[in-house]
């Protein structure tokens, strides 16, 4: 089983990010299960959320302490909240970042960073960046394929706005494939 | 049809296939997903029901029982103090034994306000007079629908029924769940063939005085027909099983006991974690098992008897706590009746409460008390706040 931690404030949809990875990932043909670390939702406050994958049905149904990936949506959080709490040696760390990370992640975690504001900027012409960050996770991870997390997209946002979303995650998917 | 989705939408899908005629309940976190999905499918024309909107919980479940009185299936949903409101309802309800199915997406209960998991709400009800199924995933909190309607309105039964599922844990959690077509519901649950009915042509009345002469033997009819319900469950668990694959025949569900030194008992969706726990554990040689109770009325005293027979250690984890009660939750002393051996210990464990984390670890930890003999007592308190 592997398991994802998704760090981002409230409003920057955390919780819909995890829920279409596991969409794709169900779709990618595995198990999986998405859930939210139940909090008193407010706009800005740190959230987080969680997504596990297996080749078997899942029963776990603690929080995620010890992760195989974390995807961080804003880096801000870094100061507030300790991200890389308990990442699995060989794990991937994704971080949305502007400037690039000044802190150090643990030893053997591979960091990703991405500004995946801007292409959300430029793509959909807002800074929300979950869509963005699944395509990156995709390319990154490989637990879920483009096309699944595409199909998971299109069912979620209807029209232009699943378009700009769909466009959104696949140049985040070839970036990241390009600079593996 | 296998699909992704969140455990109240599982709720919601499995009770508009049951077609029910009337929808009435109030929102309460972490219930709320439920009960919006049912009023877009009424809004849509997805579902063909009356949709009642109501000022309280309290008036939903009345709206309930006069419908059901009227002859209509009948939905509802509902958490902590919500399900408190309605308690005088549910004795109502069930004493007028009308087969209503009322959905509990399980929370805790205030003061302290939370709005997070564990099962003090429907425990507290449980001399409330309607069958209660708690479900350990999202593929139960649905099927369970199915069933519940199908035993409820059974003629053998005629009681209403709770389906419990984990608040958050599970109603606000994604995972994969098998939906049924319409037409293999249909197949499964036929239309609603009320016993009796309210009907200006052939008047009755229901819920009357019944006065001292008369007032126990509607309470033992109760009871016996709640005891009968046991064998209807089995029945009708076992007929879904042989249609959709999934046999719920049992009342309780065995893992690992057969050889196990150690059993933890326990409801709902903390059992999956222990599976997981226990399959860690019996890595390393240690023999423990699980017994999960899914039907909590009708309590399964003799299920639990013999899947536990011959095991000297037994723990039960409780996500409810009965304040002043020496063992400190309910479920453990039924279990220990159940057994009625005192060479066995038959140790409670409280915990869960509130929506407080319960790791893997933690069960373990939880084994090595039970093998210590040391119990009734609450699981994984933060001493430094004591």
């Amino acid at each position: 089983m592997r398991e994802l931690r998704i760090h981002g404030r409230g409003g920057q949809g955390s919780v819909t990010a995890a829920e279409l990875i596991a969409v794709a990932a169900f779709k990618s043909g595995v198990y999986s299960q998405a859930f939210p670390a139940f909090g008193v939702e407010r706009r800005g406050a740190p959230v987080q959320a969680f997504v596990r994958f297996s080749d078997t049905k899942i029963r776990l149904r603690s929080q995620i302490y010890e992760p195989d990936y974390v995807i961080v949506q804003d880096s801000t959080l870094i100061k507030d909240v300790n991200v890389f709490s308990g990442v699995k040696e060989g794990g991937i760390v994704l971080v949305n970042t502007e400037k690039g990370l000044d802190s150090s992640v643990p030893a053997g975690v591979k960091l990703i960073q991405i500004d995946a504001t801007k292409m959300a900027l430029e793509i959909l012409g807002v800074p929300i960046t979950n869509t963005t960050l699944m395509g990156a996770f995709a390319a990154a991870s490989g637990e879920i394929t483009l096309a699944a997390l595409e199909e998971a997209v299109r069912e979620r946002f209807s029209g232009s706005l699943a378009d700009k979303n769909v466009a959104a995650a696949r140049a985040a998917f070839d970036l990241i494939k390009g600079g593996a | 049809m296998k699909a992704i989705l969140e455990g109240s939408h599982a709720a919601a899908e499995a009770a508009r296939l049951c077609r029910p005629d009337v929808v009435s309940a109030y929102p309460i976190t972490p219930q709320t997903h439920i009960v919006e999905r049912l009023a877009e499918m009424v809004a849509d024309e997805e579902l063909d029901a009356e949709y009642i909107c109501v000022e309280s919980e309290f008036s939903a479940l009345s709206a309930c029982l006069g419908a059901s009185a009227a002859g209509s299936r009948v939905y509802s949903a509902t958490s902590s103090q919500g399900l408190l409101l309605m308690a005088e309802v549910c004795f109502n309800v069930s004493g007028m034994r009308q087969p209503i199915v009322m959905s509990i997406a399980n929370r805790a209960v205030g003061a302290p306000l939370s709005i997070w998991n564990d099962m003090q709400d429907s425990i507290s009800l449980r001399d409330c007079g309607w069958i209660q199924l708690y479900a350990e995933d999202a593929q139960e909190v649905h099927d369970f629908h199915y069933i519940a309607y199908k035993v409820a309105e059974d003629h053998q039964v005629l009681l209403p029924v709770f389906v419990c599922f984990d608040g958050f844990i599970l109603s606000h959690t994604y995972e994969p769940v098998d939906i049924p077509t319409q037409a293999e519901v249909d197949a499964f649950l036929p239309p609603y063939k009320p016993y009796n009915m309210l009907d200006a042509k052939n008047p009755l009345s229901m819920g009357m005085y019944a006065t001292p002469e008369y007032y126990m033997e509607f309470r033992y009819e109760h009871d016996k027909a709640m005891a009968r319900s046991a064998d209807i469950i089995r029945k009708v668990g076992k007929e879904f099983g042989q249609k959709f694959g999934r046999d719920y025949s049992n009342l309780v569900e065995s893992y690992h006991l057969d050889d196990a030194e150690v059993a933890i008992v326990a409801m709902g969706s903390i059992s999956g974690t222990i599976k997981d726990a226990i399959d860690e554990m019996r890595a390393d040689g240690k023999k423990v098992g699980l017994l999960r109770i899914i039907t909590y009325r009708p309590f399964p005293a003799e299920d639990i008897a013999k899947a536990l027979k011959g095991i000297k250690k037994v723990g039960v984890f409780e996500k409810n706590l009965s304040v002043g009660a020496r063992m400190k939750g309910c479920v453990g002393y039924e279990v220990k009746d159940a057994i009625n051996d005192s060479s066995v210990s038959v140790l409670s464990y409280v915990g869960g409460l509130g929506g407080r984390d319960v790791t893997i670890s933690d069960i373990k930890k939880m084994v090595s008390e039970i093998e210590a003999g040391r119990g009734d007592c609450f699981l994984g308190l933060r001493q430094e706040l004591i």
